[in-house]
């Protein structure tokens, strides 16, 4: 029997937030942030994204895709200092997973709020 | 190009001094030579002295593995030339206790390394006259590749998380237990999942991948504990639904 620790379900977190956030993200960005805006592609209109985040499924796709990036960010940050530059500090690791929590609860208002 | 280069080699004589100093000899440079020719010549013509652990010369048996220029390499595979017109810095292996000069306590790793039982472990022996224990090309390609480490321990030297916790089992010993368990003749990977799935096993990697950069035979020990990762959090998960097994 092997005994129970929390790493492997935090690793799993971690490990799914840094899968979605680079299959996601870059395409997201690269849409929404240069080829939407430029012109390069054409829009879909307002109401049709409306529509499209009205869906609770898409809402909660956008969800698990912000908290698990997040996720991934505060624990890649933390010990980028902790390996990296040698900082070890309870705040830096309460700062890191904090902002993520912080992150994530925005997330959840703002998708709560625009449907 | 200048003929001859100038090598800093750190020297620690315990009964001599408290502290690593550095002693500095100027040694030929042909395009040819590399730091482990450099530190042989001072040895031979220099300073006999100097102690620092070589063999092979060639790459293959791990044991003249250095700090250059703050970096681990292997000094049998470190042209001088690259580093003309020098200083070069030699230093022993980082995050291990030095013995003498450019020599390592190597002994944390080699107790480390029999934990992660290292070799075929089969459950019950086939008899001889039942013949080998056949295995076809692709699946030796499974894990030829961590069947390349030559225990020099460049990357124990590179790992960040070593050098902070020493009590991380390190990357090469996960790369060759990735070996076995991969390798379709073993029978062992329930026994080693116990020692790698502890906080002192995989999960104190925090995936920095110096090793796999550093690594003179591209091993990738990176790659092996984020793929043992995954296995023993399914693991995990399972043993979590089903406890009594599936």
């Amino acid at each position: 029997m092997v005994r129970q620790h929390s790493e492997p379900y935090l690793w799993l977190l971690f490990s799914a937030g840094g899968v979605l956030s680079a299959m996601l993200m870059p395409s997201l960005l690269l849409l929404f942030g240069i080829a939407f805006p430029l012109g390069w592609v054409r829009p879909p209109t307002h109401e049709r994204m409306l529509a499209v985040l009205a869906n609770p499924l898409t809402r909660l796709v956008f969800l698990g895709l912000c908290v698990l990036s997040l996720v991934h960010w505060a624990h890649r940050f933390r010990h980028t200092l902790h390996d990296g530059l040698r900082l070890a500090h309870p705040m830096i690791t309460a700062l890191c997973y904090g902002a993520a929590v912080a992150g994530s609860a925005l997330a959840a208002y703002l998708l709560w709020q625009v449907a | 190009m200048a003929d001859r280069i100038k090598l800093q080699v750190a020297r620690y004589r315990p009964e001599r001094e408290a502290e690593a100093t550095f002693d500095e000899y100027e040694v030929p440079c042909p395009k040819d030579w590399v730091v482990l020719d450099g530190l042989n010549h001072v040895k031979d013509r220099i300073d006999g002295t100097l102690a620092y652990r070589w063999s092979c010369r060639m790459g293959v048996c791990g044991s003249c593995g250095m700090m250059v220029n703050g970096e681990p390499k292997l000094t049998c595979a470190t042209f001088l030339a690259d580093y003309a017109p020098g200083p070069i810095r030699v230093e022993p292996l980082r995050n291990f206790p030095v013995v003498r000069d450019l020599i390592v306590d190597i002994g944390d790793f080699m107790r480390k390394l029999v934990t992660v039982r290292p070799w075929i472990v089969r459950e019950e022996e086939k008899p001889l006259s039942a013949g080998e224990y056949l295995q076809t090309p692709e699946q030796m390609d499974d894990y030829k590749q961590y069947s390349m480490c030559i225990n020099c321990m460049l990357c124990y030297a590179a790992c960040p998380v070593y050098g902070l916790d020493p009590l991380f089992i390190g990357p090469a010993a996960i790369a060759l237990a990735q070996r076995y368990n991969l390798d379709s003749r073993d029978e062992g990977a329930a026994e080693r999942h116990r020692v790698l799935s502890e906080h002192e096993g995989i999960w104190g990697c925090t995936f920095v991948g110096e090793c796999t950069r550093v690594c003179p035979k591209h091993v990738d020990p990176a790659g092996a504990i984020q793929r043992y990762k995954l296995t023993a959090a399914v693991e995990t998960v399972k043993a979590f639904f089903m406890p009594r097994g599936a």
